[in-house]
């Protein structure tokens, strides 16, 4: 995969990516006392810019092309960092995401809207790897050189059928597969190595039969170095080291802001922190 | 196909199951690009070694992981495959129910889950390979069909209607090899419709999948005590057919629903749930298995005895009911 490494390009996807962060504010803000998916959003906010700044070839005008790259999100509690990526897209207009959370919109939820570049209805975790090898599957099947990227949180890597995807991954020598590992160490009751230990997950996936690719998830140039790296011999995980929350001075690392509402003075001092370049 | 008294008689020999993996999907291959056959595991038991050596490019097997069997077969639909997913109905139906739900059920994908082994089929292995709530798993589940066949000629006509089906489905086969034959050539099997074996008047015996022949052999017995049986297959559990209900619920005094499978949530709960809706219609005895697993383990008829589900305790009960 060829993807521009340059100054210019790096700088235009962090811009991006601010700008989505800036969005994920206000759609958090939005939410009100209900409150949002913070912290695995805010993980996922460079992951999901360089997605679909760079790496992604989907085309909004043409949303159903046989030929696009696929991408299954699993760890759906990252819409405060898809919905901003859509609209950044062009999928959906930005003054949709005003909809966010609510009653009945396309965008509350886990919504499945091809027609908008929202290509799966996630939530219930662990499962989307099962379809992406699938759909991994057909495009060898049917010779279409299309690659499906499966974004998934580290916690859902608990769950057993993963493990069975992964070995199938394998097993059908699926090339075109790209599992990416939103790695921020926390699921919902604390520390990922404390609730289930995932361990040396270089070496569990590397075990599996992967292409293994460790990189910083909030460093656009390391991302980008990250999916450069994909090979063309074997399915491919990119594990990202991110931080939960990532961006909120007061809800990083922190359990808690897994899901919480923000107040006026929080989103004040995350979007001071923003535009002061203190995050990214 | 031309279907002759000849065929009938040699499916029924080989069973519900390897009529319609070892005659059926390779006919439906032949006429359909889009099929893809996916198992765990079973190929063998499942009579798909021929179909897998005939056309290998629409076979896969994802070893013993059911789950990743649905997600998979999620994702060939999705990309237009029109997918076939089978191994034993307790695992199918149970272990990847979750993963039938997000994916089959929520997003409407075309793929047809073929449980094998439905009821006590596997009758010595014991609970663990029974299904003896598969129905109602599946049936709860929006834009799910359920479908159960009551000898191999309907399991080999079931196959071409799922073949041709949009949407999600689940067909059960518990029809053993020599499994007794219902319908003659001159069968048509009409999709959501109940089927009128014979016509009686006094009670009427909605039965599906293996108990349809039982319930044959119940209303022979019972005519010979002057009580008239009409016998009606319930061969499409979901979405049930209202009107064909309907006519029983109007025509006779008691209605008897007979199924290899628990009376929770079931075909009798379906034809319970109707009639509900309905006033002055007759009562409904619920012939199953009772909340309960039979937990000694046996022959598939010595289980159907724990549970009343043989034809000469169906008309016992029966008649001790219109006493």
């Amino acid at each position: 995969m060829r993807l521009d490494h340059s100054t210019d390009n790096v700088s235009r996807i962090r811009d991006m990516a601010v700008r989505m962060r800036k969005m994920a504010l206000d759609m958090a803000l939005s939410a009100g006392a209900k409150g949002s998916h913070i912290g695995g959003g805010f993980s996922a906010m460079e992951i999901m810019a360089v997605l679909y700044g760079e790496v992604l070839r989907v085309d909004p005008k043409d949303p159903l092309n046989v030929n696009r790259d696929r991408l299954l999100i699993s760890k759906n509690h990252c819409t405060l960092a898809h919905f901003p990526a859509l609209a950044e897209k062009g999928f959906i207009k930005e003054e949709e995401l005003e909809s966010y959370a609510v009653n009945g919109s396309r965008l509350i939820g886990y919504p499945y809207a091809p027609e908008i570049g929202i290509e799966y209805s996630g939530g219930s975790l662990g499962m989307a790897i099962s379809v992406g090898v699938g759909q991994a599957l057909a495009a060898k099947k049917k010779g279409i050189d299309y690659n499906v990227y499966v974004l998934m949180g580290d916690g859902e890597l608990n769950e057993g059928s993963v493990w069975e995807a992964f070995m199938s991954a394998k097993q059908f020598g699926l090339d075109n597969l790209i599992a990416i590992i939103d790695r921020n160490h926390l699921c919902y009751d604390g520390e990922t190595e404390d609730v289930m230990m995932l361990g040396d997950l270089n070496a569990k996936m590397s075990s599996f039969g992967f292409n293994t690719i460790g990189c910083s998830g909030h460093d656009i140039s390391d991302l980008l170095r990250a999916f450069y790296s994909i090979s063309a011999a074997a399915p491919n995980a990119v594990i990202c080291d991110t931080v939960k929350g990532k961006g909120l001075s007061f809800a990083e690392n922190r359990p808690e802001w897994h899901q919480k509402a923000i107040t006026r003075e929080q989103y004040d001092t995350a979007l001071a922190d923003l535009m002061g370049g203190k995050v990214i | 196909m031309n279907i002759t008294k000849g065929t009938i008689r040699s499916w029924s020999r080989l069973g519900q199951r390897a009529t319609f993996f070892g005659i059926a999907v390779p006919e439906i291959a032949k006429q359909n690009d889009d099929l893809m056959v996916v198992t765990a595991d079973l190929a063998q038991l499942s009579n798909l070694t021929k179909f897998k050596d005939q056309f290998p490019d629409k076979f896969l097997n994802v070893g013993i992981a059911e789950q990743n069997m649905i997600g998979i077969s999620a994702g060939l639909a999705m990309e237009g495959y029109n997918v076939f997913a089978t191994t034993y109905a307790s695992f199918i139906t149970i272990r990847d129910l979750e993963h039938i739900r997000q994916h089959l059920s929520n997003l409407a994908l075309n793929v047809k889950l073929i449980g094998t082994a439905a009821g006590v089929v596997a009758a010595r292995s014991g609970v663990a390979h029974w299904a003896t709530e598969d129905m109602t798993f599946m049936r709860a589940l929006p834009g799910m069909t359920v479908m159960s066949a009551a000898d191999s000629l309907e399991a080999y006509c079931m196959a071409n209607f799922a073949a041709e089906h949009k949407g999600p489905l689940y067909i059960r086969l518990n029809g053993v090899p020599d499994c007794p034959q219902v319908y003659d050539e001159s069968y048509v099997f009409e999709p959501e419709k109940i089927s009128i074996v014979s016509e009686g008047t006094d009670a009427a015996l909605i039965a599906s999948g293996s108990m349809v022949h039982e319930a044959v052999e119940a209303a022979a017995l019972l005519e010979k005590d002057g009580i008239s049986c009409t016998i009606a297959n319930m061969h499409t559990i979901k979405p049930v057919d209202k009107e064909g209900l309907k006519k029983l619920f109007d025509s006779h005094r008691l209605i008897a629903t007979i199924e290899e499978h628990s009376v929770i949530g079931g075909m009798g709960s379906a034809v319970a749930e109707y009639k509900a809706t309905l006033c002055n219609t007759p009562r409904q005895v619920f012939i199953g298995f009772q909340d309960s697993f039979c937990y000694n383990a046996g022959a598939q008829k010595y289980l159907w005895e724990q549970a009343g589900l043989t034809g000469t305790m169906i008309a016992e009960k029966i008649r001790s009911e219109l006493k």
